[in-house]
Formats: C-alpha cells, sequence, structure tokens
C-alpha cells in the first residue's frame, strides 16, 4: 500500500519495476545504508547518504528526463531473434525469455521521442537489467533508427548507455552493430544535428567503442565504470593492480577523454541547456 | 622452425613413411605411387574436415602469412608512414603507400610479429589508440589523394591496458567506425589470420570484405567467451563452434563478399599460391569498385552495414 502511494506520488503515470529488489528497504551498495524505498525514489534513485548512482531501469529514467506525459515509444514491434542458434550453457532464446519476463521489455534499448523542457528530443535509453544492456541486432538497430530519424526529422539525439558490450549470443552480427550504429552517426552530422551522449554505470566494450564515445558532447554519471576492456580482463593480460578510481567516470574526465560529470538530479537541466545552445 | 599442431602431426606422420618407403627403393614404383594417392586423397580428406576449433589454430599458426608478408611480396614500392600526430607511432598497424598490380594505394595491417622480439615490439598484433589514430590518419590521405585503400586484418584484439583506456581505446575505435564509414575512395579489407572483436573491426569497414579461407572474425575470443558464458576455459571448443567465426559461417551470414581459398594445408604451407589468390581476389574486387563515384562508395558501404541484424 505504501509503496504504491510513494509510486504515485513520483508520478502520476504507470511506473515500471525498478532494479532493487523488491520491498520498503533498499540496501546502498556503496555505504551500506537503509533507506525507505520511496525515500530513494523521490532523490531519483540516488544515495542520500554517499550519492551513490543506483542503477535506473530505463522507462524510470524516461520518466526522470521527458516532461510529464509527453513521450512515446518508439519502435516497440522489433523482436530479438536467435539467428545463430546459440546455446552456452543454455539456450539463448530461453535467456531471452528469461530477460523479456523479467523485465518486461522485448529487448535492452528503448527508443522514445517526447520534450525535455518543451523542446523535442530523441532518446534512446540502455536497460542493463536485460542481459547486461548488451548489443545484439535489435539493439543495433533502434540505435540506428533513432540516430537515422534524429537525422531526417533534425531533433536532438540523446543516448543513455548502459551495456557490458556486444552480445556474444548473436556473435559477428552484434559486433557488426558497432559500424551500423557509428556509420548513422555519419548522417546527424552531415545535418548537423546535436548528438549528446550520456555514460552511465557500466558502458564497456563494444557500446563505450561505437556510439557511446562518437557523442558531439559526453556526459558521464559520478563514479561509472567506462572503458574498452573490463578491468579483469586488463589485469590479467598485464599482471598489475589497477589504480584506484581507474576507468571511472572522474577519471576519464581527467584524462580529457568526457566532457563533464554530472549528477542524475542535473541531468535534466543539463541536457536542456545544451539543446538549447546546440540546436 | 615449423611448428605443428595436432592435426598437422598426423599428417605429417603419415607423410614421413612414405618419404621412407620411397627411399628405400625396394618397392615397385607403381606400388609407391598407388600409396602416394591414397595419400593424397586421406589429406584432402583430412583438410576438408576440419573443425572450427582447427581453423582457429590455423588462423593462429605462428608461420603463417603476416601483413609484412603480404606488403613485401604482393605489394612492390612501400613507403611505411609514423605517428598519430597526437601521442605516438603504434607497432601494432603498418600503415603506408604502395603498388598493388602497378595501381598506387594505400596499404595498412595489422602486425603480430615473428620472433619473440619482434612480438613484443609489435605488441602481439594488439593495436594502441595510436595505432589507430596512425591509421585513421593515413587512411584520411588516401581519400585526399583519391587512392583505394587496402587493409589487412590480423588481431587478437584491440590492446587491454592502463595505457590503452588512458589514451581513448574506445573513442579511437569508435572514431574509425564513423570515419571509415564516410570515406570516399574504395576500401578492400582482407581477414588473413585472426579478426580480433572491435579491435579488427576498427580497420575494416570495408566495401568488401574478403576473408582467407582459414582465417576467423569473431566478437570475442573463444577463450574470452568459454571463460565468461560457460565459466570454464575446458568449453573452448563449444565456444568456437557456438560463435560461428569461420570465413564459411561468415560468408553464409552474408557478413563478407568472398572467401580468398588457400592451399590445402593452410596458407603456411605454401605462401606462393596464397600470395597469388590473394592478388586475384583483391584485384577482383578493387576492380569491381573503381567504377563507382565517391557518392556511390559511401552509399554501397552504408548500406552494405545498415542491413546486417534485424
Ligand atoms: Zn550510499
Amino acid at each position: 500500500m505504501l509503496k504504491k502511494f510513494f509510486r504515485k506520488k513520483l508520478d502520476g503515470e504507470q511506473k515500471p519495476q525498478s532494479p532493487v529488489p523488491t520491498g520498503l528497504w533498499i540496501k546502498c551498495e556503496n555505504c551500506k545504508a537503509l533507506h525507505f524505498r520511496g525515500e530513494l525514489e523521490s532523490n531519483l534513485m540516488v544515495c542520500p547518504r554517499c550519492g551513490y548512482h543506483f542503477p535506473v531501469p530505463a522507462k524510470d529514467r524516461l520518466y526522470m528526463l521527458f516532461d510529464k506525459g509527453t513521450f512515446e515509444e518508439l519502435d516497440i514491434d522489433l523482436e530479438p531473434q536467435d539467428i545463430l542458434e546459440f546455446v552456452d550453457r543454455k539456450p539463448y532464446s530461453q535467456r531471452l525469455k528469461e530477460a523479456q519476463e523479467k523485465t518486461g521489455l522485448k529487448d535492452a534499448v528503448i527508443n522514445a521521442k517526447g520534450k525535455l523542457d518543451g523542446k523535442d528530443v530523441l532518446i534512446s535509453c540502455f536497460d542493463f537489467r536485460f542481459m547486461g544492456g548488451s548489443m545484439g541486432s535489435v539493439v543495433g538497430e533502434k540505435i540506428t533508427r533513432n540516430i537515422e530519424r534524429a537525422a531526417e526529422e533534425r531533433i536532438p539525439f540523446i543516448c543513455i548507455s548502459a551495456s557490458g558490450g556486444a552480445r556474444m549470443q548473436e556473435g559477428i552480427i552484434s559486433l557488426m552493430q558497432m559500424a551500423k550504429t557509428s556509420a548513422a552517426l555519419a548522417l546527424l552530422e552531415e545535418r548537423g544535428v546535436p548528438y549528446i551522449s550520456v555514460l552511465t554505470h557500466p558502458t564497456m566494450g563494444g557500446v563505450s567503442a561505437s556510439f557511446a564515445f562518437l557523442g558531439d558532447v559526453i556526459i558521464a554519471e559520478p563514479k561509472a565504470l567506462i572503458g574498452f576492456a573490463g578491468p579483469r580482463v586488463i589485469e590479467q593480460t598485464i599482471r598489475q593492480k589497477l589504480p584506484k578510481g581507474f576507468q571511472r567516470s572522474e577519471f576519464l574526465l581527467e584524462h580529457g577523454l568526457i566532457d563533464m560529470v554530472v549528477e542524475r538530479k542535473d541531468l535534466k537541466n543539463t541536457l536542456s541547456q545544451l539543446v538549447e545552445l546546440l540546436s | 622452425m615449423q611448428t605443428l599442431f595436432e592435426f598437422e602431426k598426423k599428417v605429417d606422420k603419415l607423410r614421413k613413411k612414405i618419404e621412407e618407403l620411397k627411399s628405400m627403393g625396394k618397392f615397385d614404383p607403381v606400388v609407391v605411387e598407388e600409396i602416394e594417392k591414397k595419400f593424397q586423397k586421406k589429406i584432402k580428406e583430412f583438410y576438408g574436415n576440419l573443425s572450427p576449433w582447427d581453423r582457429v589454430q590455423i588462423a593462429r599458426h605462428p608461420d603463417r602469412p603476416h601483413t609484412i608478408d603480404y606488403i613485401n611480396n604482393v605489394f612492390t614500392d612501400f613507403i611505411e608512414l609514423h605517428g598519430d600526430r597526437h601521442y605516438g607511432d603504434g607497432k601494432a598497424i603498418i600503415a603506408g603507400f604502395a603498388k598493388f598490380s602497378g595501381i598506387p594505394v594505400c596499404v595498412i595491417g595489422q602486425e603480430k610479429g615473428r620472433d619473440t622480439k619482434e612480438k613484443i615490439a609489435r605488441n602481439f598484433g594488439m593495436p594502441l589508440p595510436e595505432d589507430y589514430r596512425k591509421a585513421l590518419r593515413v587512411m584520411k590521405l588516401a581519400e585526399k589523394f583519391r587512392k583505394p585503400i587496402i587493409t589487412l586484418v590480423d588481431t587478437p584484439g584491440a590492446f587491454p591496458g592502463i595505457e590503452a583506456e588512458e589514451h581513448g581505446q574506445s573513442e579511437a575505435i569508435a572514431r574509425n567506425l564513423l570515419e571509415m564509414a564516410k570515406l570516399k575512395v574504395p576500401v578492400v579489407s582482407v581477414v588473413i589470420g585472426e579478426g580480433g572483436s572491435g579491435g579488427a573491426l576498427a580497420i575494416s569497414v570495408a566495401n568488401k570484405l574478403l576473408m582467407l579461407e582459414n582465417a576467423i572474425y569473431s566478437v570475442i575470443s573463444p577463450e574470452g567467451c568459454a571463460a565468461i558464458l560457460w565459466q570454464s576455459q575446458d568449453k573452448v571448443k563449444e565456444a568456437t563452434e557456438a560463435l560461428k567465426l569461420t570465413s564459411r559461417d561468415l560468408l553464409k551470414l552474408g557478413i563478407i563478399d568472398g572467401i580468398i581459398p588457400e592451399p590445402l594445408e593452410g596458407a603456411h604451407r605454401d605462401y606462393e599460391t596464397t600470395f597469388k589468390n590473394f592478388k586475384e581476389h583483391v584485384l577482383r574486387a578493387l576492380d569491381e569498385l573503381l567504377g563507382l563515384t565517391p557518392e556511390e562508395l559511401v552509399k554501397q558501404r552504408y548500406e552494405k552495414f545498415r542491413k546486417i541484424g534485424v
């Protein structure tokens, strides 16, 4: 009952599930403090004590960014397919089904169009709960369609990434999505339409090494893990302990790889300002 | 020194036996010829039924022709260019201009190195951001001077290291993907050995993508895939099969445009034939592209990648 009350209070519209286990109390992964779910939700899933940014399901993220009641989902018809008939410890088809049931999504990205502070924007948003936000053919296709749409309609494009990288179960087809999405960005460039890339925890591998790092402006959420190779792979390769803070947003900012680190509460305003200034 | 893998050892044992028989001179030449014929049939059968994992071994074979061998034997008048003009000069990618069948071209390829010293110097063919940025710089020169680009792919993957991350490995790869999509000159890429994930893709956004028969091209190494999805290195063969990384698989999936045949026992056993086949196929691919306008080239390349997936 209480849960329902708080959810309603946050947004009048229908809300999807949060990533953390349901229950009234949620433990912060970073500082271990217990928070009342409603308190955390009204704080945009950021720990009020230590500032830890909890992962956010794609739909919740869209509600945080778009003006209330202004967005519609696009490309909802796209269904992932098991082209390679891939079976590891479980068949890919079964993994897909489980991910779909868990998240209520068809794949790891939602495309949407709506208003951000009254300005038209197109957003593609990853949902890390869906097979680690991995990019297979549907994710690649959706990103590409949103980019092409942005170029066509001359509407700024925003991508919010949260992904472990390319989806192994679609093999080489996943890899090629890196080229496909990046090639599409050439169209945006040609038309002079802004593309803002928002990197959230984590943005790695094939997503990082394609459209995510091609934003005209690149923003990262605090302390997000961002990089090409995973820390464990690097450690195994060079047989060295990695420096503290390595591959975190603040490290990337210091090395000139991103434009800014923006807290979640300021993200909408920052995006709005950038869209205003670059359009 | 020749390196022999399990499957090669079997064949070599047989071959030695036959040679022994011949040298003894005791047998009727007709009988020896008969045995020789049987042997030939057997190795044909054997090499016709290589498993994907066998092909991974051939693709990584230390004696396999490398980028340097192609540059020295298939191209002429090669001039190497160095440096990314930002930070350094990657050694895992060789870039420059040369003549290919008399035509001035840009040639770019990943080089793993042959002996231990060279392997270390070449970072085992694992490029750094500096490598990718140098490659892009030289490709842009090719565009400026309207020269076709030929790239040779042979890498375990982009280097996973502290410096690579600090210098923007992701950005360097991503930038190449975008910029290669825009190139107004023909691009032909050939996977000559190992096509290791994004590290390979970053120099192979091509109008025509070819693979040597025993080359592999994959989103992740079989070892990496086994470790992550099976959580066991013992499952590397299963991972190899599942990934569909052989040239035949990739042709069937519509990812590549053609297969360059290799000599029966693999490119490493007969460089001459390999180079001849390479030249013939790349020349044909180039020929088909040279008639296209810059706009048509960009469009053809875009559509080629655009249709991959759903
Ligand atoms: Zn906390």
